[in-house]
């Protein structure tokens, strides 16, 4: 009735036809428009700003300086609370630290006028000179975050002084003795670039009071209610007296799960008591939100000559810029979603420092920390199997994790804080390799062919792991409401990004009650609405709110019984989706709810459902590709992709399956495409879509994905997450092609073959 | 100044400013099926047609529009439903933010040539960006339009 079945996402046809959903179609018209005024140097003091033109001028409305704001940091990154992220960013503030930070906030009736206005700012600065070079920021003479008021929470190693936003290390048994056995030790120095998420709505926000002086916030958010939590704090409202509403949104993949345009809509209209609204520029989004954190990641591998792994060693060094938005989190999980892959090792070590840079801040994004990881990790796998002579394959299949084993690190490291004990108690790993190296015929095309004279191909693959929520963090709640006619309204908190969490969750529900998708009414993402979950990120929609819409559907077909059992005078009953069944008769559903509410025993029936998870089942994948090298130009073409993923139970195999098309074209991206390039001067080199290559359709080669046969029994329905692990491959598997294709290895992103020095 | 745009079969007299984009005309006089996304005729999300042919909104100006037939999605409902209920079968609209301009373009494509290959859709949809679905999931469902169009099922 519900799970493993491809029901068509119920929001899918509305969008296709171009139905008004998403913040910027539904805001009022004659809302005030937002802009900001941004920093057009990497770092420097205000030394004054002359607003006087600009708040003369008849269609502007506001005109918000620094000195008109409180002074008091926050964090932006939309985490659970207590935040990891230091709170290290303020509004506005009288420095800047990269080219794009905010320095005023304008409204207005009329857009032409506002940038009129923003033109006539004089702005005095002192220019002071930028780190731009993350590998030489720390203990740097220049500090960025000088003015001493910054914080955390909790320990997270943060020390401005030394332009440190957060550091972390952990070693379990001795790595330096473990490498003392070995026979074989490889050693190196990978590096991951700055990646934009390109989700092709911008930042979206829109603000106003309602008739019972509730501000409304509308936002293109992953995270309503860290939304409302944050906005709070930062424009000084009580919580209670906001309401944050995600209507459609256009794409997010981490990139909208920390408070971008939120806070200035929400100020605006705090201020004026009018309605206003915020759309990005495509150049805002790129210059002024976030980028996946580039780090260098330096590893140490030892082995026995039998190829068995004894030591990892991970030592990484992560950018997080101006803003230290996720800087703990996504570094622990570069090393916590990555390492525990091999984990009959001795002893493995990990470690990192992140770092201020005056350069766009990093923040969230769709395999965090995870894919820099498992670059370094996967590619370091083969090149400690060629030290070893041994095939790449069998060196992943005598270390790698398999079902009912753990790893220490499940314990000791967790996101931001100590992790859990975890048995695995679902890894098809064996059989996710099994496919792929069928599926491409790896045994007669390693490691390479020649083509023709001048091309050559190579095959090459990775294994990865992802988490499924954060344990004992992310919560999810839903309510089930019963209506006349037998219809339900389902509501969650969980944010549906354009992944179809809203259809998937509601098959859950018609799974256990045993209706159709048809029967249930899903209503998402409203603060006052619907009930709490903390947001569609870290791979936790399906598992952790999953588990509270099951939760909540069998509360729910309880209360029907129950209920029946009193209306029907019989202590034998049963429900089957559409009858009341007793003994004696059988009674139409239908007919039994309107009665509910109108004639018979009259009761509204509720139920909820409440879930916080305990562990963090990892999903497992295995990407293989072909690639094509083209030895005059260094051209590099992925021929055909295959990826077996074991996610447990696929809730919608279509969903699912465009889930891990749609990360590997991304992680495709990372790989030979995209990179956020910065200038020594701070600047951003591609701030839009014509400098900075998203792959196209005439990019991208055949693609296979294929789902194996697996069952987490800790999950709903024994499913485990999928929006995530889709990405984690590529960089490795296509590093390793390219190195089996050419005999060159490129430890740099994107892969660039013409940059290759012996 | 004052032009008259003929949008779906509709006539607006309106009053714009020379420099103004048909994609913010449009969405103000209520056609929200048309995308701001790229600013740069970079991802095809604004696409509608102009006497019948692709045009990216955002770096057409309004004014040339001036008496030409304007056509959005809002006034091809029917033809795009037909097409669009492929695409939401492979789950492969997914945001849905870049699927208006899409629909625009292969339904402007199938006016041309009512039955393209594969290579000629790729290339006729490469300017359409989409950041979800990695793009193999909306070719498995145009496919299958095409092939119950062709044959009639």
């Amino acid at each position: 009735m519900g799970v493993d079945e491809n029901i068509k996402k119920i929001d899918g046809l509305g969008l296709m036809l171009g139905r008004p959903a998403y913040t910027a179609d539904l805001m009022p018209d004659q809302a005030l428009h937002v802009k900001i005024l941004r920093s057009p140097h990497a770092h420097a003091k205000i030394l004054s700003i002359d607003t006087s033109k600009a708040k003369a001028m008849a269609d502007i409305k506001l005109v918000l300086t620094y000195e008109d704001l409180k002074d008091h940091t926050f964090s932006r990154a939309g985490q659970g609370f207590p935040e990891p992220s230091p709170y290290d960013k303020k509004i506005l503030s009288s420095k800047v630290r990269y080219i794009g930070d905010a320095v005023c906030i304008l409204a207005g009736t009329e857009e032409k006028a506002l940038e009129a206005a923003m033109k006539s700012i004089d702005v005095k600065y002192e220019i002071l000179e930028p780190i731009t070079d993350f590998e030489k920021a720390l203990d740097h003479d220049i500090i960025i975050h000088d003015e001493g008021n910054t914080s955390s929470m909790f320990p997270i190693g943060h020390d401005p002084t030394r332009n440190l936003a957060a550091q972390y290390e952990m070693e379990i048994g001795s790595v330096a003795e473990s490498l003392k056995s070995c026979d074989v030790i490889h050693k190196g120095i990978y590096y991951t670039q700055g990646q934009a998420h390109c989700m092709l709505e911008t930042h979206s926000a829109g603000a106003y009071y309602d008739v019972n002086n509730r501000l409304n916030i509308i936002t293109s958010t992953q995270t309503p209610f860290h939304v409302r939590r944050i906005v709070a704090k930062a424009i000084d409202l009580p919580i209670s007296k906001i309401r944050v509403v995600k209507p459609r949104i256009g794409g997010g993949y981490g990139g909208k799960q920390a408070i971008h345009g939120e806070i200035y809509v929400a100020l605006v209209t705090k201020l004026t008591g009018q309605a206003s609204t915020l759309i990005y520029s495509r150049k805002e989004v790129f210059e002024a939100t976030y980028r996946r954190h580039p780090m260098r990641i330096e590893m140490t591998l030892g082995a026995n000559k039998e190829g068995y792994i004894k030591a990892i060693d991970m030592n990484i060094l992560s950018n997080t810029g101006a803003y230290g938005e996720h800087a703990l989190t996504v570094l622990m999980v570069a090393g916590s979603k990555s390492l525990p892959l091999y984990n009959k090792v001795e002893a493995v070590g990990f470690r990192g420092d992140v770092v201020y840079t005056n350069t766009t801040p990093a923040g969230a994004f769709r395999g965090y920390g995870a894919i820099q990881g498992n670059f370094a990790l996967e590619s370091s796998i083969d090149e400690l199997a060629k030290k070893l002579d041994m095939d790449p394959i069998e060196i992943r299949r005598k270390n790698m994790i398999k079902e009912n084993e753990t790893s220490k690190i499940f314990e000791v490291m967790g996101e931001g804080t100590e992790g859990v004990k975890m048995m695995i108690e679902s890894c098809k790993l064996e059989a996710c390799l099994d496919w792929v190296l069928n599926a491409m015929d790896y045994k007669n095309k390693y490691p390479k062919r020649m083509v023709s004279k001048d091309k050559v191909r190579g095959v090459g693959l990775a294994l990865a792991m992802q988490g499924s929520g954060i344990p004992y963090i992310d919560m999810g709640a839903a309510i089930l409401k019963l209506n006349d006619d037998g219809f339900f309204n389902l509501m969650v908190g969980a944010t549906d990004l354009g992944t179809g969490s809203d259809t998937i969750l509601a098959q859950m529900a018609a799974e256990v009650l045993n209706v159709a998708i048809d029967d249930l009414s899903v209503y998402a993402s409203d603060t006052d609405l619907t009930p709490f979950d903390t947001g569609a990120y870290a791979s936790s929609t399906t598992y952790v709110s999953g588990h509270s819409v099951r939760i909540a559907a069998e509360n729910m077909k309880k209360n029907i019984i129950e209920k029946a059992k009193k209306v029907l005078k019989c202590d034998h009953v049963d429900f089957d989706g559409k009858h009341i069944i007793t003994p004696d008769q059988t009674y139409d559903f239908k007919k039994f709810s309107t009665e509910l509410l109108y004639s018979n025993h009259q009761e509204q029936l509720v139920a909820y459902g409440s879930y916080v998870g305990v562990k963090s089942p990892p999903p497992y994948m295995v990407g293989g590709c072909e690639v094509e090298v083209d030895l005059r130009t260094d051209d590099i073409k992925v021929l055909n992709y295959y990826a077996a993923v074991d996610c447990g139970t696929t809730i919608n195999p279509n969903l699912a399956k465009i889930q891990v098309e749609g990360a590997l074209v991304q992680g495709i991206g990372m790989t030979l495409y995209e990179e956020a390039k910065d200038m020594k001067s701070g600047k951003l080199y591609n701030n839009s879509f014509l400098s900075y290559k998203v792959p196209t359709r005439m990019d991208i080669g055949p693609i296979h994905v294929h789902f194996v046969k697996s069952y987490e029994p800790s999950g709903p329905f024994g499913a485990k997450s999928v929006g995530e692990i889709g990405i984690d491959t590529p960089p490795a598997a296509i590093a390793n092609a390219v190195y089996n294709a050419t005999g060159k290895r490129i430890r740099t992103l994107p892969i660039d073959l013409s940059k290759y020095v012996k | 100044m004052e032009i008259t745009l003929n949008i779906n079969q509709e006539k607006h007299h309106i009053r714009v400013d020379v420099d103004e984009m048909l994609v913010d005309t449009l969405r103000k006089l209520g056609y929200k099926s048309v995308k701001k996304a790229c600013d740069s005729t970079a991802c095809g999300a604004c696409n509608v047609w102009v006497n019948d042919k692709v045009v990216a909104s955002c770096a057409y100006l309004t004014v040339r529009g001036h008496n030409q037939n304007i056509t959005t999605l809002e006034g091809l409902q029917d033809q795009a439903e037909a097409l669009a209920q492929w695409i939401v079968a492979e789950g492969a609209e997914q945001c849905g933010f870049c699927s208006p301009g899409q629909v625009m373009t292969l339904l402007a494509l199938f006016n041309e040539n009512p039955n393209p290959s594969m290579d000629e859709i790729k290339h006729f949809m490469a300017g359409n960006l989409c950041r979800c679905s990695g793009y193999e999931g909306q070719h498995r469902g145009i496919k299958k339009y095409l092939e119950v169009k062709k044959h009639g099922g």
